[in-house]
């Protein structure tokens, strides 16, 4: 907890950036690199879906991180709304069109997959339309959190919105147990022990490894991004005050 | 790969364009604002501009 109050400085934080950068940028290729080549040449067809498993390997990774990122949100939110945390409105504002990707990668691979194994690319049922939501939730926080002339306003508005769509995620989880639907019941997220061969889960959890560096990667460079631009537009107002000044 | 490869490269393909997208994208942002900063003079430590403005100061 100390070294996130460390980073919760913004030119602390972007120090800390610039030096995990490329290691971070480094172990985010290779990962990919080798996920790629487990999931696509080295894991063996499934005895029913045959090679369409294969689209699991970036459809469940990219469900679980918009999941993630939009639980980031939430506490994002949390944290500027209670303790007026001053990077939490810059973390959400980079965090936001990253969860937003990831949730309509989710949607586009579900839908390529549905095609083959259900006969369909969409039904309105429980999973398919709470992951929308999901991914129209990402669209109300980024448009929400531009919409004010006071970044400020937009940012608290978009924390708000933030806190009521957490509800959305237990709603996703539970939605096969819920509702009947087409979409399976949850195969590694159990109680029990995971109901994947390990041939199939191993390449499985490593495409999991290498999206989730990826998003971790893409908000650190978003955020930084976000700072630096927050750090001309303050030097732009400072300008045209003391130039106002003068004037007078 | 089956006759169902088309649907599992779509889904390959769609990953790559967005991911892809987003990379480029925010790269792109980046290069912009630090092209920006160092326009301003803001992309040193606070405490090296303030020497320099400081000096400046002296030298007029």
């Amino acid at each position: 907890m100390a070294d996130l109050h460390f980073l919760a400085n913004p030119a602390r934080f972007r120090r800390f950036s610039q030096r995990v950068l490329p290691a971070l940028s480094l172990a985010t290729v290779l990962a990919f690199a080798v996920g790629l080549w487990l999931a696509l040449l080295q894991s063996p067809p499934d005895y029913q879906q045959g090679e369409t498993v294969r689209i699991m390997f970036v459809h469940v990774p990219s469900a679980w991180l918009s999941m993630a990122g939009y639980a980031l949100l939430a506490a994002l939110g949390a944290a500027l709304l209670v303790w007026r945390h001053p990077l939490a409105a810059v973390m959400a504002r980079a965090a936001a069109p990253v969860g937003a990707c990831f949730a309509l990668i989710c949607l586009l691979t579900g839908s390529l997959w549905g095609r083959p194994m259900w006969g369909t690319y969409w039904v309105w049922d429980a999973r398919l339309t709470s992951m929308l939501l999901l991914f129209f939730l990402y669209l109300g926080h980024i448009a929400l959190s531009r919409a004010y002339d006071d970044p400020e306003r937009g940012d608290r508005a978009a924390a708000i919105l933030a806190l009521i769509g957490v509800i959305n995620l237990p709603i996703i989880k539970f939605s096969v147990d819920w509702w009947n639907t087409l979409h399976q019941p949850a195969s590694i997220m159990r109680l029990d022990a995971p109901a994947i061969h390990p041939a199939i889960l191993l390449p499985l959890l490593w495409m999991a490894g290498a999206f989730l560096l990826l998003f971790v990667l893409l908000v650190l460079v978003r955020t930084e991004t976000e700072i630096d631009r927050r750090r001309i537009e303050i030097a732009d107002l400072r300008a045209s005050e003391e130039a106002s000044e003068r004037a007078a | 790969m089956s006759s169902y490869g088309v649907f599992i490269l779509t889904a390959y393909l769609c990953v790559f364009v967005v991911l892809g997208g987003l990379v480029i994208a925010s790269l792109g942002a980046r290069s912009r604002v630090r092209r920006e900063l160092a326009a301003r003079g803001l992309d040193r430590p606070r405490h090296d501009r303030t020497r320099q403005e400081q000096a400046r100061g002296a030298a007029r």
